[in-house]
């Protein structure tokens, strides 16, 4: 069984404290309910917003996916802070998972090379996967106007194809398929480019993001106006992060050993 | 039952923070601020749902059909965004952790005690 | 010289405050084929904090001669007939523009001071002090309530990743582990708030939210939601008991991002108070103004006075100035939290001054790590008698000016902060201004005694044996010399904090700023495009004499106490050994609560965000 850390004189106990966030606990669930209650059923109403941008975005963003058009045109904004989120996150993973003066890189030769733990048929199906996957991430971030899905999905879905590589072969394979200079720069290619979207609205149609190009019609491929270009950015932003977030972990994982020989 | 989805995501909060407030392992302790911040997607999600509602996509049905709200969807995207780097941070600083102190009890950490 | 093109279009610039230091942050984080070297990267980096100070500044010049908000629409998207806004604005007023323009300077210094030699690794600091920067403009100017939520979500992302950026040592990611865990159960507090709101006003627009509850009277949903969104600001603000990751994050930051966390960051946490409370809640919850006011300023004079107790037991130099700065937050919530134009105009003058000098102290301590290597008082005993002489003297200025000596610095902000207070029967807040003052005051005195003049008992050094006996430097390079820049931001965040508040027409500047930020018609009409009421006529408050005479009290209070403190005047009498014991033993009770663990300070602020709650709800 767990055993109680040990603390100070005068520092909370383990059990002191427990009873303390259950005090706080109650109240904060009585405040919470107490406030919920007032919201009306939830089955019932849309709220104002929902409903009018319902109403009306098809018509003026020539757009049918209407989330994707809150997305990237009328709260645009909000997606460029939230961008900036991941690519803030993305940028101190580097910093925090690189490596220090203590840490060597383990060689490269000597990382286990199949070792024959996965079946041949789990392999076969990874490999498989990879190329359906990568198409699948594209159609998902170009027709983001049109259906379900948009940049974020897309550029996940992508990213996730290089855990198949890894899946279905080895660490070193996934590593020659990952230039980590060129991912670096098509995620700040991409956030960079959201913000030169943006730009452009401001300087051809006077409103920072404003929706510049023509809408075309509801419906096909090529509509939307700036639209599909900032859920493109937003895509290569989130794959390349996402990338990174992957590829950093395991490289933690298995590469980075310490000195003291723990090992991976 | 008008309430449920409302008090699901209360309870999902609070179990959450009680996991945050009783963790003995770094990772757990993060995984338990994720389960926190998810409570707010039901509850975004519930207070945008209507009843007999589409989703909003209006490529093959009429314009007027009744449809849940976008705006709620929206926001809990970028909700999950957050949630997700933060989680992500947090992770990279745990491992960090672990290798300059050898531990990943929460408890065991004292550098900062005052 | 505005011609006709450059005044309608410098409204729809202002996105570019934030829009500018991202591009630019992109741009330093793309490897670039070029050879891109590390002085590119700070020209880029400055290139960014002066595009923002000087849109800022333009902004604010356009504000102060607004009678309304300035409003910005992004996307181009006007508000429809219906009062519905679908898009996200900014509302620019001076308030907004002064804190954009504040945190503008502040990255500006703090590139300054790492110029050429903080020991940064590639353009990472600087793509993420340029983020953050975005974060704080955008934060300061919204007009949206989710879009507050997106900028504050990033500027704590920027804030977490500056605050472990030095992944060398385990308190630096202690530091940023309690910090985001607890920031960011504050954030979902928010997020719950604003789902409430949006459930029932089907809105995000401050003013249109604020519109659709003015039609109502305020129900518990109304009195929760601003409870939730209150407590969560709070969070950041580090109001106790929502405050202890504040020390532990700010003690260990690198100087560069301390310099903007305590300067902006943590002020920006009560400024959203404040503007959501103007924008959104006035309507519904005027008529419990009252009950309101004295749950708020409670909280305000707890943190205040907390803050300058632990203050002046701190070793550790820059954990000092982290409770300094909980304190002077609990002292601008005093002014916030009487919720009336005069108090608002109050903590508008105090909190530029304080950031600036606070920032100023910052860099002091800097330098004086980089010279001695040490920043625990005990170890550092006269040591900081190698720094050139000006050190000791920007430090015992800045000091001066955040004991407020009239006229400078924190004064006019404290005084009219108490005038305000004396007109709503709460003026014996000027006593707790005393006493906060005096004691964060004397702590930083004492320490400045010790350190450059070698002043006071040695004290025993904590014998730690994890501590390393020298700590490195922030800086690279020699440590024989104290850096030119280093002096440079030094003397100019400290000279600007004396004098910020000093320029004549400031304080009525600031009064008629507060007073348009506080009139909720005007607001509304001017972001939903309606027809702007004129502005209810200004009630001035003057800065009195009596004023005048309790700064100089609260100047010589703080000059006996550090003096007593370092033992060069004897108090004629002793205190009893009992009286002595119990302020020991409840001090030292206080002192463990801040255990560095997160559970525990999880379970605090749980309870802090019901006990909020509970009151805010006795009070209606």
């Amino acid at each position: 069984m767990e055993t109680a850390p040990a603390r100070r004189p005068g520092e909370l106990s383990f059990e002191a404290r427990r009873r303390l966030f259950l005090v706080g606990a109650v109240g904060l669930a009585a405040l919470l309910l107490s406030g919920l209650s007032g919201l009306p059923d939830y089955r019932d109403v849309t709220p104002l917003y929902g409903q009018v941008i319902n109403g009306v975005a098809v018509e003026e963003r020539s757009t049918t996916a209407v989330v994707t058009a809150v997305n990237f045109d009328y709260r645009g904004f909000d997606t460029l802070g939230e961008e900036f989120i991941l690519f803030a996150a993305a940028l101190v993973l580097v910093l925090l998972l690189r490596r220090l003066g203590e840490e060597r890189r383990g060689r490269l030769d000597r990382l286990p090379r199949h070792r024959h733990t996965t079946s041949a048929a789990v392999r076969l199906t990874c490999v498989a996967l990879v190329g359906p996957t990568v198409l699948l991430a594209i159609y998902i971030t170009m027709h983001g106007h049109l259906t379900p899905g948009g940049g974020f999905q897309g550029g996940v879905i992508a990213a996730t194809a290089l855990l198949l590589v890894y899946l279905g072969s080895d660490y070193a394979t996934m590593r020659r398929l990952r230039p980590m200079a060129l991912v670096e720069t098509a995620k700040a290619a991409g956030a960079g480019s959201f913000v030169l979207i943006g730009v452009a609205g401001l300087i051809v149609a006077g409103s920072f993001l404003e929706n510049f190009l023509p809408l075309g019609t509801p419906g096909e491929l090529v509509s939307a106006g700036t639209i599909p270009l900032l859920s493109l950015a937003v895509g290569i932003e989130v794959a390349g992060a996402f990338v990174l977030l992957l590829s950093e972990f395991l490289d933690q994982l298995l590469v980075i050993r310490r000195k003291r020989g723990g090992g991976a | 039952m008008s309430f449920l989805p409302y008090a699901v995501a209360v309870w999902i909060c609070l179990v959450g923070l009680y996991g945050v407030v009783t963790s003995r392992h770094l990772v757990h302790t993060i995984i338990c601020l994720s389960v926190v911040q998810s409570s707010t997607y039901v509850l975004l999600l519930a207070v945008g749902y209507r009843k007999d509602s589409v989703a909003p996509v209006f490529i093959d049905i009429p314009r007027d059909t009744p449809a849940v709200d976008p705006v709620v969807q929206a926001l809990t995207l970028t909700d999950v965004v957050v949630g997700g780097a933060v989680t992500a941070l947090l992770l990279a600083i745990a491992v960090q952790i672990e290798k300059h102190l050898d531990t990943l009890d929460p408890d065991e950490l004292d550098p900062l005690r005052d | 010289m505005n011609s006709i093109l450059f005044a309608t279009d410098l409204a729809e610039l202002a996105p570019l405050t934030v829009a500018g230091p991202f591009l630019l942050a992109a741009v330093l984080a793309a490897r670039l084929p070029v050879p891109f070297q590390r002085r590119h990267a700070e020209l880029v980096a400055a290139a960014g904090a002066l595009l923002v100070a000087v849109l800022c500044l333009l902004l604010l010049r356009e504000t102060l001669d607004s009678d309304a908000p300035v409003v910005s629409q992004i996307g181009g998207w006007q508000p429809r007939g219906d009062g519905v806004v679908v898009g996200i604005n900014f509302a620019l007023d001076s308030l907004g523009a002064t804190l954009a323009l504040l945190a503008a300077l502040l990255v500006g210094t703090s590139l300054v001071f790492a110029w050429r030699s903080f020991d940064a690794v590639g353009p990472t600091f600087h793509a993420l002090i340029l983020v953050f920067l975005g974060a704080l403009t955008g934060f300061a100017l919204t007009g949206d309530l989710f879009n507050m939520f997106v900028f504050f979500e990033l500027m704590s992302v920027s804030a977490y990743a500056l605050t472990a950026y030095r992944i060398e040592r385990p308190e630096s990611l202690q530091g940023a582990l309690t910090f985001a865990i607890t920031n960011s159960v504050g954030a979902v507090m928010i997020l719950f708030g604003i789902a409430l709101l949006y459930g029932r006003t089907g809105a995000l627009n401050l003013a249109q939210v604020g519109e659709a509850l003015a039609q109502q009277s305020s129900d518990e949903l109304v009195v929760v939601s601003f409870a939730l969104i209150t407590a969560g600001f709070l969070v950041k603000a580090a109001i106790v008991p929502f405050h202890f990751w504040l020390a532990d994050a700010y003690a260990v930051a690198p100087t560069p991002a301390a310099i903007v966390f305590t300067g902006v960051m943590s002020d920006l946490g009560i400024y959203a108070v404040a503007r959501i409370y103007l924008t959104v809640f006035q309507a519904p919850l005027a008529p419990h103004v009252e009950g309101l006011r004295a749950v708020l300023v409670a909280f305000a004079v707890l943190t205040a006075l907390v803050g300058a107790v632990m203050a002046l037991g701190q070793d550790h130099l820059k954990r000092l100035l982290a409770f300094v700065t909980i304190s002077q937050i609990g002292l601008a919530l005093i002014g916030i939290g009487l919720l009336t134009p005069a108090g608002g105009a109050g903590a508008t003058l105090l909190i530029p001054a304080d950031g600036l000098l606070r920032a100023g102290l910052f860099v002091c301590l800097g330098a004086v790590l980089h010279r001695c290597g040490s920043v625990y008082q005990s170890r550092l005993h006269g040591r900081g008698r190698v720094l050139p002489r000006v050190f000791p003297i920007l430090f015992v200025a800045g000091t001066l000016g955040l004991a407020a000596l009239p006229p400078l610095g924190a004064f006019p902000g404290k005084a009219i902060i108490e005038e305000a207070a004396a007109e709503v029967g709460y003026g014996w807040t000027a006593a707790v201004f005393l006493l906060a003052t005096a004691l964060t005051a004397a702590a930083l005195l004492r320490a400045g005694a010790r350190v450059f003049l070698g002043w006071g008992p040695v004290a025993v050094a904590r014998t730690d044996p994890r501590e390393p006996p020298t700590e490195d430097s922030e800086l690279t390079g020699s440590r024989g010399r104290v850096p030119t820049p280093m002096f440079v931001s030094a003397a100019v965040l400290i000279v600007a904090g004396l004098l910020v508040t000093a320029v004549p027409g400031a304080v009525d500047d600031a009064q008629r700023s507060a007073h348009l930020f506080a009139d909720r018609n005007v607001y509304a009409a001017a972001v939903l495009g309606r027809p702007v009421p004129a502005p209810d006529p200004i009630h001035f408050v003057h800065i009195g004499d009596t004023a005048v005479v309790l700064g100089v009290v609260t100047v010589l209070a703080t000059l006996v106490l550090s003096a007593i403190l370092l033992e060069r005047i004897r108090l004629p009498f002793r205190l009893p050994r009992s009286v002595m014991r119990a302020a020991e033993a409840s001090f030292t009770r206080l002192r463990r609560q801040h255990s560095g663990q997160i559970g525990d300070y999880v379970a605090w602020a749980t309870v802090g965000f019901a006990l909020l709650g509970a009151l805010f709800a006795a009070a209606t």
